[in-house]
């Protein structure tokens, strides 16, 4: 068996071509995925296109009232950015719990949508963030909501030649937080048995204005449950309002029985972290939940 | 030489130096099996089956003969027949036929992973392509891997000739039961009969693997003069001699073993399973010849710790006196027989003085691997039910649970379980230890429980050779045939530069190869710094009384006019009276003065002593989603005395976080079709650093009167309590017993939440 080709072009141009001449081409972004499915031989690509080359593809900037984040940025220099951090927390640390320091060294969060696991941490956070991705291709570019790439485990509604290349979140300024947390048998290197993340805003007295509530784990992908945020909104997360939120939770899991979980865990889990990141995303606001 | 009672202070043992391979290590230098390489290496892989159980119709190898790079293509048949020989290893015994067998399958597959060809080629592409074209036509058979589902009338047999051993009369029908194995004082039925109060329980748990970070791999080159050379990582390059030389029908001296440094081992290196496979690869081929395990393999193919169901009946008089055990367990013993029941039988509850007992194990092949020795083997699987059994009894005695193992707890002279009286066991003192220890009494937060639990395991001593030798520069090199899995090189150079009187960085240590030291078992039964020890010290002793006798004679004196002092010899009478020579100016005229100086103790160490240890483990319990924290752990332990303090601390750490990693989420996890689900350590779930709390190890020291330092072994009884002692503080936080292995997330939650 040959080994694929390896091309770094340094245009998204150059990627895109590269891409759309050759149908088992593979994108490169940080690799913490591509590299273990080609070694296992999961995945099998003729050629791989490394993006981390291409100027612009690297790091967090500002656009004006958002957030870009480019798609060959790693994890950890996420957490650099002090006005990103502080606006999207819940988003960094669940980019910051994927496998190992090392691992977040070179993974980034693009790869991760990409990747299409139920699974992936950093996709319920940015799903409950509102978050957009542009993607461009043969056809030239386009932006869509993040959830709208994964479409089943390990398949995207990605064109052939198409490739995300930055992931935007909103940066004006916020009267809210947010949080992820997610369910593992130990504490760190392991794949989220549920994961939830929690995206909240409040008015000035306290009550819920806005509320994304996204699940990952309990379904083929990662589930925004609409009804658990709109059970917050209008309230001020008093309990009978976290138990409603709870139970939306729960009836929107649609969970397998695997080696890593039972469905019956998995949508108790979802309630319970669920419940534990809408407080946390609140005290970050400032609100007392 | 025998440990005075009282000794004068020691100017080396019990300090901690830093270890002479550390800087290699630390450094990324040293040189791992993985990492060896010869020149013209070719690279071997090897075609495993996907079945549980099958018969071998046919394997045609000849597609990957054929392609471009493939130098050779080796199958079970070429094996040499081979007549049954058990051959004894240190922590295991096998068959060399199933040996043989297990390296490469003859005409039935036992596991899913089980190797069936291998080819040797210039590249591990072309190697893994040839893999692809071996045709294996399989006649797939029912496969078997419960312990009682493989006990059943109707089982499929592995083995169609297996009958039980220890069964009399033999039994007239083959089963899956190899090995029984019964011991037991009194009379049990009456003993429970006449009990105040009684508990009894069943424990089960999957295998679990030994999870060492090096995967097995070897270089073998097998020259047409019939002489070869080995490269690898093994617990004992002298067994990997034996074992290799018996499965090929080779003398043992015609095979050279260098031995590499190894990754970790927990006894699971003690066997092999690549290097016959490499020898045949390289004869065929005229190459040295790598193998390697990629991480799926080792978790298919190497030696799990056995899983096990347990059954304990435990009975105590009304005020908390044991008197009556029963305990009966069964044990995976994979594709082939295996031991660990012995050793279970002998590790159940020999540290109670009990007057009724009864321990039965039974060995039971079942379709995966065969399980192989992971640390005090067989120990932590029967201990986990008998100290649960207690916490329980203690619970219906309304007793502290710390105060019914005092009361019972075996002291020197009581009997252990063969009927045989213990030695100078510090049994009794680690739990005095453990009462007076802050951690006992600690207040605990809101969530928390705190679990106790003891365990030993026997130890071991055997054969070991060590050559010490004085360099020209007065310098010492102690060369052993003992693998360094703990800092054995570094306790060898402190127990040598203790019995010379000279700084340790004056001694070094190295581990020899087959041909360059005498035979040396397996590092393993926590033997090392015992018997390989006391060679070192003999050497020692012996070396000093050589220059002592060369310093006589260049001074024209008298051997008894001279005396070893403060690492020199000094003149004590006559007209050199009170001159010293240094050990320098003796090495640098010894080929003058009667040749080079070197000594060699080759010994079978007697008079080992057995462990104790005893743990307290304090736990919090996330009542909502069942995860446990161990937030405090403290493990006391009887160390004889502590050559190297913070090898025998990490020893018990190391221990205890294995323990731990085995108590809450390590598990072999199979699915319908008889094919492991979880061949990696993602879904194999070892704790990560982050998982533990600071471990506390408490050494307490009784020394071993037939040591000459004092010495026990240390490294396997730490990983004895933990399962039990974590269960127990589990139940102590929230009210459930939790009787199954692992103790994860998932079944914590379902005890607590019944309703789901």
């Amino acid at each position: 068996m040959p080994s694929p080709a390896f091309h770094a072009p340094d245009t998204v141009e150059g990627a895109i071509a590269l891409l759309a001449a050759d149908p088992l081409a593979r994108p490169l972004g940080g690799g913490t995925d591509l590299i273990v499915q080609v070694r296992s031989g999961r995945v099998t690509p003729s050629s791989i296109v490394d993006l981390k080359r291409i100027g612009g593809l690297s790091g967090v900037r500002r656009d004006g009232e958002a957030f870009v984040i480019g798609a060959a940025t790693p994890c950890t220099s996420l957490k650099d950015d002090a006005q990103f951090s502080a606006a999207w927390p819940g988003v960094v640390e669940a980019a910051n719990l994927i496998g190992s320091v090392q691992v977040r060294n070179r993974a980034t969060m693009a790869g991760n949508l990409c990747n299409a696991s139920p699974a992936a941490d950093s996709v319920p956070a940015l799903v409950a963030a509102g978050a957009t991705c542009v993607i461009a291709g043969p056809a030239g570019r386009r932006e869509v909501p993040v959830e709208a790439v994964p479409v089943a485990p390990g398949r995207t509604s990605l064109a052939a030649g198409e490739f995300v290349i930055e992931i935007r979140l909103p940066a004006g300024r916020r009267s809210g937080s947010d949080a992820y947390l997610r369910s593992i048998p130990r504490t760190e290197m392991d794949i989220a048995v549920v994961g939830t993340a929690a995206n909240l805003e409040f008015d000035g007295e306290g009550t819920c204005t806005s509320a994304r509530i996204a699940l990952g784990a309990v379904a083929p992908t990662v589930v925004l449950v609409e009804a658990a945020g709109a059970a917050l909104i209008r309230t001020r997360l008093d309990d009978a309002a976290l138990d409603a939120m709870a139970e939306a939770v729960r009836a929107a899991c649609d969970p397998i029985d695997d080696k890593r979980g039972t469905i019956s865990y998995r949508k108790a889990m979802a309630g319970v972290l669920a419940r534990r990141a809408v407080r946390i995303a609140a005290e970050r606001a400032g609100v007392k939940a | 030489m025998h440990a005075p009672e009282t000794m004068k202070p020691f100017r080396h043992i019990g300090t901690r130096p830093v270890r002479p391979d550390g800087v290699d290590k630390v450094t990324g230098k040293a040189l791992y099996g993985p990492d060896f390489k010869a020149p013209g290496m070719l690279w071997g892989a090897i075609l495993r089956s996907p079945h549980p159980h099958a018969r071998i119709v046919s394997i045609d190898t000849r597609e990957a003969e054929r392609l471009a790079g493939v130098k050779a293509v080796a199958t079970g048949r070429d094996f040499p027949t081979l007549e049954s020989l058990v051959m004894h290893v240190g922590e295991g015994a096998s068959d060399i036929v199933d040996v043989a067998h297990n390296c490469l399958a003859l005409d039935k597959v036992l596991y899913e992973g089980h190797a069936v060809a291998a080819v040797a080629a210039t590249s591990p592409e072309i190697a893994r392509d040839a893999l692809a074209l071996i045709e294996v036509e399989y006649d797939v058979l029912p496969f078997v891997l419960g312990l009682e589902e493989a006990l059943a009338q109707d089982a499929p047999l592995l083995h169609d000739n297996m009958f039980t051993k220890g069964v009399k009369p033999r039994p007239d029908k083959p089963s899956n039961a190899s090995m029984r194995v019964e011991m037991g004082a009194g009379d049990i039925e009456a003993g429970l009969a006449g009990a105040a109060v009684t508990v009894e329980g069943r424990y089960t748990m999957e295998p679990v693997h030994q999870g060492y970070i090096e995967p097995h791999a070897c270089v073998a080159s097998w020259n047409g003069d019939g002489q070869a050379q080995i490269w690898c990582s093994s617990q004992g390059h002298f067994s990997v001699r034996s074992l290799t030389a018996s499965v090929l029908a080779i003398p043992q001296s015609d095979i050279r073993v260098m031995p590499l440094e190894i990754g970790g081992g927990f006894g699971g290196k003690t066997t092999i399973y690549l290097e016959p496979v490499a020898m045949i690869l390289s004869r065929k081929s005229g190459r040295p010849v790598r193998l390697a395990m990629s991480r799926e393999e080792v978790f298919r193919a190497s030696g799990p710790a056995p899983g096990a169901i347990i059954d304990v009946r435990i009975g105590a008089d009304a005020d908390g006196r044991l008197v009556a055990a029963d305990v009966e367990f069964k044990y995976h013993s994979g594709a082939y027989p295996a031991v660990d029941a012995g050793a279970g039988v002998s590790s159940a509850i020999g540290h109670y003085r009990i007057a009724n007992t009864r321990v039965v194990g039974t060995e039971v092949l079942c379709n995966r691997p065969a399980a192989k020795a992971y640390r005090a083997p067989g120990a932590p699987q029967v201990n986990f039910a008998v100290e649960s059994a207690l916490d329980e009894l203690a619970a219906r005695l309304g007793m502290d649970p710390l105060e019914l193992r005092l009361k019972n707890a075996a002291k020197p002279g009581d009997p252990q379980t063969s009927g045989l009286p213990w030695g100078k066991i510090g049994w009794i003192e680690c739990l005095e230890a453990a009462k007076a220890h802050p951690h006992w009494s600690s207040p605990l937060g809101p969530n928390q429980g705190r679990g106790i639990a003891g365990g030993y395991w026997g130890n071991y001593g055997g054969p070991s050779t060590v050559n010490l030798s004085v360099a020209e520069d007065g310098t010492f090199t102690v060369a052993t045939g003992s693998p360094d899995i703990g800092g054995s090189r570094a306790s060898m150079a402190i127990m040598a530069a203790e019995v010379l009187d000279v700084p340790y960085e004056q001694v070094r240590c190295v581990v020899a190869d087959t041909a360059s030291i005498g035979v040396s078992m397996v590092t393993g039964g926590s033997r090392t710094t015992f018997a390989t020890g006391m060679a070192t010290v003999e050497a020692a002793g012996e070396v000093r009384h050589l220059l002592c006798q060369r310093a006589a004679r260049i001074w024209g004196a008298s051997p008894e006019q001279v005396q070893w002092r403060s690492g020199e010899v000094v003149c004590l009478s006559g007209d050199k009276q009170g001159e010293t020579m240094s050990v320098a100016d003796i090495a640098s005229r010894s080929f003058h003065s009667g040749g080079p100086i070197a000594a060699v103790s080759a010994l079978s160490a007697r008079g080992w002593l057995p462990g104790f240890g005893f743990h307290i483990c304090d736990v919090e319990v996330d009542p909502e989603t069942g995860h446990v924290a161990v937030v405090r752990y403290t493990a006391i332990q009887d160390v004889g005395r502590a050559i190297h303090a913070d090898y025998v601390e990490g020893q018990i750490q190391g221990g205890v976080a294995q323990g731990i990693g085995w108590a809450l989420n390590e598990t072999y996890i199979y699915n319908e079709e008889g094919r492991l689900d979880n061949p990696g350590f993602l879904d194999y779930r070892m704790p990560v650093a982050s998982d533990m709390p600071m471990i506390e190890a408490v050494m307490v020291e009784v020394p071993n009167p037939d040591h000459p330092f004092g010495v026990k072994g240390v490294g396997e009884v730490p990983i004895v309590p933990p399962l039990a002692a974590v269960a127990n503080a589990i139940k102590a936080a929230t009210g459930k017993r939790l009787n199954s292995l692992p103790m994860s997330p998932e079944r914590v939650y379902a005890a607590l939440h019944p309703e789901g």
